[in-house]
């Protein structure tokens, strides 16, 4: 519990330096650091490739995309491959309707997940740790288990092809795992904030609304971000629940796309960089959310 | 006031409550019900019993490969993910400069979106066009057909899943800038070398973040499913025919609900087993902090 208590303090205070700067380099210590510089840089080298293989193939035209051995350089740039994948496909259209969800889920899961963490953190209530304690038993549950009877009751009430089984589940805080977040976040906020507001006359709203919200932003931040990306992401859910191509979202119009341009990989490429662009904008602005998040997914002993 | 916090305590929890008994505990229930009858949509349900199970166990070749494939892909892609993870993680941890720019470097093939990723990866495989087949012929390696052979198919996923590691390299950095420095220093005093430092103070005090991404990496290893329903369909000749994948085809492809819910409740049961021997196991290796409550 103890890294997540320390997030507040963590966020303004950047690791210490390691000690090397101040230790004196021995020839020694020079070759070691070499060693791990060309270690770190032949290992980069794999690992960006498959990124820089997407950006040149989705600026090459068809001749040159199947030259074998590969060619790195796009003559001339095929910027038009972007054009062509955007107009071919509804792509604005899976872009607005992708954007509808994200704004349902992050509305719902912030709203539903915070007011729960709150009442966990902040409020004394009888039962309070044991409905804590069950609703935790979500969070390891595969989604399997639910999928099908869940998939037949919004069959069953018509809302198949609608937005609704994607949307309205998460603002009953179905996404337990924000809850548990949250309220370890909450539980590292001074108490006396509560108490003097209470003497105010204060009731528990204003104290969560006006104290702790504005107080946990980063907290709400990383739960934001990942909620979003989950979204963004996801495929089994708008698989399942859309069938008119109308309301795809553009991880599934992504998908659908490949089974149509089979072989079109400039276009492919192009599409695949456009869905990849707005996750690589969102790191590029939040990165330090992305990285306390996963510390903080990972960290929760 | 008590009264009052009593009131808002459960008001405000109240929609998640209701959410875990509508989306968690009532389908869950439901789906063992229906994992005893032969509902398919549109037809009539009846009641079978065990009838399911006992298919599914005896006269169901799809669901062992299924379940082979599933396995032999985690057994894969957990350690070797893992194993990568620590590496760059040490490597990070030593503390040169850039190590913020290489950290962003490995993480980013993690945050690649799984569709984006399958095709970008399609693309990788191809065999006579792909850039991996190109990379392996310039080191004088033979060609593979990569996703597209029956005995390369799992292989390539695992190669491919290993390429996100920036995720667990982040947590085990993280963790990795948690050890505290005296606990170096004490051996250094005691002339330890750096195997000793490794040995007996980064592997224990690393062992619950290493316990934790095991458990999280099996979970989430056990339920892949977008690269067999994206990139290979199952094939080739069912290969990467992955459980998650065997159990949408059975629901969603050929109707058979509740088949469908009997497999789904064996991937829960098989999920939960390895789980508890886990946590059951985990007081012989992980290492807790005195004062840690667990």
């Amino acid at each position: 519990m103890t890294t997540v208590t320390e997030l507040a303090s963590t966020t303004e205070t950047p690791t210490p330096r390691q000690a090397y700067v101040s230790r004196p380099l021995t020839p020694k210590g020079v070759t070691k650091k070499v060693l791990v510089y060309v270690v770190l840089i032949a290992g980069a080298i794999p690992t960006l490739m498959p990124l820089v293989w997407l950006v040149r193939s989705s600026l090459m035209d068809a001749s040159q995309i199947f030259i074998s051995p590969p060619e790195w350089i796009p003559r001339p740039f095929a910027f038009d491959n972007f054009s062509g994948a955007l107009t071919q496909v509804p792509f604005a259209r899976y872009f607005a309707n992708t954007l509808i969800i994200e704004a349902g889920t992050l509305a719902g899961t912030l709203f539903s997940c915070s007011i729960a963490a709150f009442s966990f953190a902040r409020l004394r209530w009888r039962y309070k740790n044991i409905v804590f304690g069950i609703l935790m038993t979500g969070v390891m549950l595969p989604y399997a288990v639910t999928l099908i009877p869940t998939f037949l009751f919004w069959q069953k009430i018509g809302a198949v092809d609608t937005y609704i089984p994607l949307i309205l589940p998460h603002f009953f805080g179905t996404a337990v795992f924000n809850i548990f977040l949250l309220r370890q976040f909450f539980l590292s906020i001074p108490y006396e904030l509560d108490e003097s507001a209470y003497i105010d006359g204060a009731t528990p709203w204003q104290v969560y609304w006006r104290i702790i919200l504005p107080l946990s932003k980063p907290a709400l931040a990383v739960v934001g971000i990942f909620t979003f990306l989950s979204t963004w992401n996801d495929y089994l859910g708008p698989l399942i629940y859309l069938n008119s191509s109308d309301k795809y979202t553009l991880a599934m119009g992504l998908a659908s796309f490949q089974g149509t341009y089979n072989a079109q990989w400039g276009y492919l490429m192009a599409a695949a960089a456009v869905v990849l662009a707005p996750v690589i904008v969102l790191f590029a602005f939040a990165q330090k959310y992305f990285v306390e998040g996963i510390t903080l997914t990972g960290l929760k002993g | 006031m008590a009264q009052q916090e009593t009131r808002w305590g459960v008001l405000l929890a109240l929609p998640a409550i209701i959410g875990f008994a509508a989306f968690t505990l009532i389908p869950m229930l439901a789906s063992l019900v229906l994992s005893a009858t032969n509902w398919t949509i549109g037809g009539t349900p009846s009641f079978v019993g065990v009838d399911n199970y006992v298919r599914m166990f005896t006269a169901d070749p799809s669901f062992y490969k299924s379940l082979w494939a599933t396995i032999y892909y985690t057994l894969g892609a957990v350690p070797l993910t893992m194993i990568v993870a620590f590496a760059v993680a040490m490597l990070l941890n030593i503390g040169v400069r850039g190590q913020s720019i290489f950290r962003v470097i490995y993480y980013l093939p993690a945050i690649v979106p799984i569709v984006a990723n399958s095709m970008l990866w399609i693309w990788l495989f191809n065999p006579d066009f792909g850039l991996l087949n190109a990379a392996t012929g310039a080191v004088g390696l033979p060609p593979s057909q990569w996703i597209f052979a029956e005995g390369s198919a799992i292989p390539s996923l695992i190669l491919m899943s290993t390429w996100g590691f920036g995720n667990v390299a982040v947590i085990f950095l993280a963790g990795l800038q948690g050890v505290p420095r005296h606990l170096y220093e004490a051996i250094s005093v005691d002339g330890g070398g750096a195997w000793r430092k490794f040995r007996h103070i980064t592997l224990p005090m690393m062992t619950p973040t290493i316990f934790y991404s095991l458990v999280t990496g099996l979970i989430g290893s056990l339920q892949v499913f977008v690269q067999a329903a994206v990139m290979t369909e199952g094939g080739p000749n069912d290969a990467t025919l992955f459980y998650s994948y065997y159990l949408y085809r059975t629901a969603f492809t050929n109707n058979e609900m509740g088949y469908a819910s009997a497999l789904a409740w064996i991937l829960f049961l098989v999920i939960m087993i390895i789980t508890v021997v886990l946590f059951k196991n985990s007081n012989r290796w992980v290492y807790y902090e005195a004062g840690d409550a667990r």
